[in-house]
């Protein structure tokens, strides 16, 4: 803990532990991560059996099963809902361990626009597979 | 960064042994962290073999045997030796509690013991709170209204009574905040549980009017977020009290606010 707090400060104790104040959110994050965290349950259980079923089976069998309205809808849920969840608690992690804030910023945004690339990438594959190819 | 490595003034080395228990039948090792800031040393363990025949049962009464009676530089805060005060918090045999309450009988082996952890140290076993205590303050832990003062005592059903149950017995000993691993990393900004509970505690109470305020206050990603309920802070609870549950309750209101 002393680490982060300047030894020879000659700032009042109240000073440093009132800081640059409340950032007054935090809640959206802490509710989201929740939200996502339950909306994964039946989406990872889905992608699990289906990934199961086609165990042994071919391409086109595959292609064939994201063509569905119904999977390719669930496919983009899963693949937006966990990157975001993903990136959110990354986050969290980030914020953490690093105190250097330049590194905390730029570890944040690179894990965010991996995140959200990946997300893209994968919502972009299961509309190609639905509508042409 | 997180600090996985000591640095190298706080390296802990071997100090010495003082063998007080003359072949008693109830011989027990206490090994005891001790820094002084006056000599420039890193910090170190020493080694006391006491009679246990010769004091009370509770760890409290041993540190006090040892500064009466073998080394009066043995430095360590302690009041009331009842558990009320909170005084006497420090590690002991890897748990954050009170020397007071804790019964040598329960330790097996040496008794080890050391300040509370990752708290700056003044002196041996005497942590510097300074920080904690100003963060107590910030949360304004006093009765806080808007309407004028009443001529008589402010009115309180039962019921909003046994709200405060398991908040009011906290006695600040700061077992909770120092066992958590997220007021470690980040104890400048994260209140830490024991300050958390101290803020609910205020939030609940049926007589206060500022309660948004309270929690206005709180909305922050690193005063209340950083909360990973670790729960460490109930484990560590020597009064068993429930800081966790606490939290939870303030990140209740936070959504029910929305």
């Amino acid at each position: 803990m002393a680490a982060n707090l300047s030894k020879k400060s000659l700032r009042s104790p109240l000073a440093e532990a009132r800081g640059l104040g409340s950032a007054k959110h935090g809640t959206e994050h802490w509710w989201h991560q929740r939200v996502t965290a339950i909306a994964l349950v039946p989406l990872t259980i889905w992608f699990v059996f289906g990934v199961i079923r086609h165990l042994g089976a071919d391409h086109a069998a595959f292609v064939a099963w994201m063509k569905s309205p119904f999977s390719a809808v669930m496919m983009a849920l899963t693949a937006a809902v966990t990157f975001h969840h993903a990136q959110s608690g990354l986050q969290v992690v980030i914020e953490d361990y690093v105190h250097n804030e330049l590194a905390k910023v730029l570890s944040i945004l690179a894990v965010k626009f991996v995140c959200y690339a990946l997300a893209a990438a994968c919502v972009f594959s299961v509309l190609k597979i639905s509508f042409g190819a | 960064m997180v600090e996985f490595n000591l640095p190298a003034n706080s390296k802990v080395g071997v100090g010495k042994t003082i063998n007080a228990a003359n072949g008693a039948k109830r011989a027990k090792s206490f090994k005891i962290y001790r820094w002084t800031p006056d000599d420039g040393q890193n910090p170190r363990v020493d080694t006391y073999i006491v009679d246990l025949d010769k004091f009370g049962p509770m760890v409290l009464d041993a540190i006090i045997y040892i500064k009466n009676n073998i080394d009066s530089t043995l430095t360590f805060r302690r009041s009331c030796r009842e558990g009320i005060c909170g005084s006497c918090a420090m590690n002991i045999d890897g748990l954050n509690t009170l020397a007071c309450l804790k019964a040598i009988e329960d330790i097996k082996g040496d008794v080890k013991i050391y300040p509370l952890p990752h708290m700056p140290v003044v002196k041996d076993l005497v942590p510097d709170l300074k920080h904690i205590y100003a963060q107590l303050a910030s949360i304004k832990p006093w009765l806080q209204t808007q309407s004028p003062a009443p001529s008589r005592e402010r009115l309180q059903s039962p019921e909003d009574r046994a709200k405060l149950d398991g908040l009011y017995e906290c006695i600040l000993c700061f077992c909770c905040s120092t066992s958590c691993p997220s007021y470690w990393w980040n104890g400048d900004r994260y209140l830490g549980p024991s300050i958390l509970l101290q803020a609910y505690r205020w939030i609940v109470d049926s007589r206060d009017e500022m309660t948004g305020e309270r929690l206005d206050n709180l909305e922050d990603p690193f005063r209340l977020y950083r909360c990973h309920t670790i729960m460490n802070c109930t484990k560590a609870c020597p009064k068993g009290l429930n800081p966790a549950k606490a939290i939870a309750e303030i990140k209740k209101l936070m959504v029910q606010r929305r």
